[in-house]
């Protein structure tokens, strides 16, 4: 299993768009794949999961996975929040 | 004559621009009712194989429609449907199903519309309005899979014979992809928001439409005449002669501006000898810039900052000017906006000291000179317009600049915040563009030194003409010596212009000179290279570039360069300018 902890720095957050890219991009991968912030755990590969954490600019997130592409799951989700979802 | 209530206005958000005026068409769906089954034994596997059928059937519903918006709109609309798919396949929410079926042994539709009606609750209550607007996307989803469950059919509009006005209480981006032209005139719902797919979509397809006006629905009578005004948000019920006459005028006006908008917005602002113009619009609050994109701006020539100074009664602080400039790049991107700095009285800046009279405020402690006064003020902005900067898509510039000293001293000021804010690790555009107002005659004067110390000029013929011929513009008593084409400020403006080319700068003009379509030939032939304007002159100012030549429009400006006569140039342009655009002309071009 693999962790790793970002912090959501788009100015709107996790909105609508930014949450199916990181759903579409979770989808790919066999791991499992979770979304943390407090003490809300969520799949992320479920969309309404994903849009019901409701991370806004500033919050945490860690992004957790296991399976066989975990390492490569966790790298390239965590780069679709640094790189602010190309918005900005 | 009985009394019957006529002109009930009823207010709601505008979704999407544009009137229609016509008898409403209720679409009246009855709410699915959704019984709860007990399955008999050995069932179960058979439900959900049954619930399995009903999500693939819906996602072929759903590609379908993809791929009938994606023709008519483009891919990026498409996209909408993406959002659905995933809504769709939401393995947590069908596993949920899954599970539910089997634990509790009832059908399917019950199971799944519970699940998905506690998702809708959970995201109605967040604090997040684009959220909130996503359930409009969930519930559309739902629908169709429980339609397939029920084996009932995909609500569809029924093509009218007549067009009418739709009224509902909610819609499906479904359903106004499925709207045609021939039976619908616009369309007014109850729930809905501005940002809602529904309304995105309608602006896209062209449809009028009022989301969000509550109780409308219950309140329309099928066949009732409407008025729905999706500029301002409105829907009149049963609207009386006059109102009726009044509107169908407005629409008319309406539809003859947007055809010759539509016929420039989508064309570049260049001569027929292919020389490019750039038209930008001056504008003052970030609102402005809808407007600014309708008329064909290319960009935002002009962002007066005054407004925020003026809308909070209070000098702005650094995160509201950053909200207002970071929304405007946004809104704009990639075009590109100038953005002024503070161009008003210092004692607007220092409102807290005792305000000194002026004798004379437009040769007083102003603009650049306050700034320079007021560091902290200055600096607030500067790092506001540095931090909205990211996009790449933001120039600054500095007004009532007079000297090169001055510039040099607003550009050393620049130096210390960007410095101030890479030590933060704060990011912002490295290589944003610093250019000046060119509206005071020393400026002009000295522009060969100041062009080689900044990226960009902008002549502003408002103040430029009134200094340099010392008449105060609000006299009315020398109103007649406040003269735009003095040949003195076609000298400077002519200077500016070849000053800024020596040294490979590009040179615009945001004055009130560039909306007169009199002077865009004689400037156009100056060689300058950006007019900004308000947003409703650009057509027309365009439509003049579009039809000249830049050869013609040189030997022109020469001409004119050899007259000593106010007067007589100004009579001359206009003479030029009615021959070549009379009306027959200027409707054709």
């Amino acid at each position: 299993m693999i962790e790793k902890k970002i912090e959501v720095v788009n100015r709107l957050g996790l909105h609508a768009r930014p949450a199916a890219l990181v759903v579409q991009k979770a989808s790919k991968f066999k791991a499992e794949i979770r979304l943390i912030k407090d003490e809300y755990e969520v799949n992320a590969k479920s969309i309404m999961s994903v849009m019901m954490l409701a991370a806004e600019m500033g919050s945490f997130l860690t992004i957790k996975a296991w399976g066989e592409d975990e390492s490569t799951a966790v790298e390239e989700i965590a780069k679709l929040f640094e790189e602010k979802f190309g918005e900005e | 004559m009985k009394k019957f209530k006529k002109n009930i206005v009823w207010q709601g958000i505008p979704a999407s621009p544009g009137i229609a005026i016509g008898k409403a068409y209720l679409l009246d769906r009855e709410e699915i009712k959704i019984k709860e089954e007990k399955l008999p034994p050995g069932q179960i596997q058979k439900e959900i194989l049954r619930f399995k059928k009903a999500l693939h059937e819906a996602k072929k519903e759903i590609v379908k429609l993809k791929e009938n918006i994606a023709k008519k709109l483009g891919t990026e609309q498409a996209k909408i449907f993406d959002a659905h798919l995933l809504i769709l396949e939401d393995e947590v929410v069908n596993q949920q199903v899954f599970n539910g079926i089997k634990e509790e042994k009832k059908n399917a539709e019950f199971i799944y519309s519970r699940i998905i009606q506690k998702t809708i609750q959970t995201i109605s209550s967040t604090k997040y309005e684009y959220l909130k607007e996503r359930v409009a996307d969930i519930s559309a989803v739902s629908t169709r899979v429980i339609n397939r469950l029920l084996g009932l059919k995909q609500h569809t509009i029924e093509p009218l014979k007549t067009p009418r006005i739709i009224v509902a209480h909610s819609l499906s981006p479904g359903d106004v992809v499925q709207m045609k032209k021939e039976s619908v005139l616009g369309f007014a719902t109850d729930v809905g928001g501005k940002t809602s797919h529904v309304a995105l979509l309608a602006k896209s397809l062209g449809f009028p439409a009022v989301v969000g006006l509550k109780a409308l629905f219950p309140k329309v009578k099928s066949g009732e005449n409407l008025i729905l005004d999706g500029n301002i948000g409105e829907v009149i019920l049963s609207p009386d002669q006059a109102t009726l006459k009044n509107y169908e005028f407005k629409k008319e006006k309406l539809l003859k501006r947007s055809k010759t908008l539509l016929e420039l917005t989508g064309l570049v602002a260049e001569t027929k000898d292919k020389k490019k113009i750039e038209l930008s619009a001056n504008i003052e609050l970030p609102s402005d810039v809808e407007s600014a994109l309708e008329n064909g701006a290319e960009g935002i020539g002009l962002f007066r900052t005054e407004y925020l100074y003026l809308a909070s009664s209070d000098l702005p602080d650094e995160e509201e000017q950053y909200q207002a400039y970071f929304s405007i790049a946004q809104k704009i991107y990639p075009q590109r906006v100038i953005i002024r700095t503070f161009d008003m009285g210092g004692d607007k800046f220092a409102h807290d000291q005792e305000r000194d009279y002026e004798a004379n405020p437009f040769l007083g402690w102003r603009a650049i000179r306050a700034c320079l006064d007021l560091p902290d003020v200055f600096k607030t902005q500067l790092r506001a317009i540095l931090k909205a900067s990211q996009l790449g898509n933001l120039s600054i510039m500095l007004p009532m600049i007079s000297s090169l000293d001055e510039l040099l001293k607003s550009k050393k000021v620049l130096e210390e915040v960007k410095e101030e804010l890479r030590a933060k690790k704060i990011s912002f555009d490295e290589e944003i563009k610093v250019g000046i107002m060119v509206e005071i005659p020393s400026a002009a004067l000295e522009a060969d030194s100041l062009a080689k110390n900044c990226d960009f000029f902008s002549i502003g013929t408002n103040d430029l003409i009134q200094y340099t011929l010392a008449v105060d513009r609000t006299n009315e008593r020398i109103a007649h010596l406040y003269q735009s084409f003095h040949p003195s400020v076609l000298k400077l403006i002519k200077k500016t212009i070849d000053d800024g080319h020596k040294n490979n700068i590009w040179v615009g003009l945001c004055g009130e000179m560039a909306a007169d379509p009199k002077a865009t030939v004689l400037l156009v032939g100056l060689g300058i290279d950006e007019l900004s304007a308000s947003p409703l002159s650009i057509p027309q100012i365009k439509k003049i570039v579009r039809s000249i030549e830049f050869q013609e429009a040189r030997v022109l400006a020469e001409e004119m360069m050899k007259l000593n006569d106010a007067d007589q140039i100004e009579k001359l342009l206009e003479e030029d300018y009615l021959q070549r655009f009379n009306q027959e002309n200027s409707l054709k071009v």
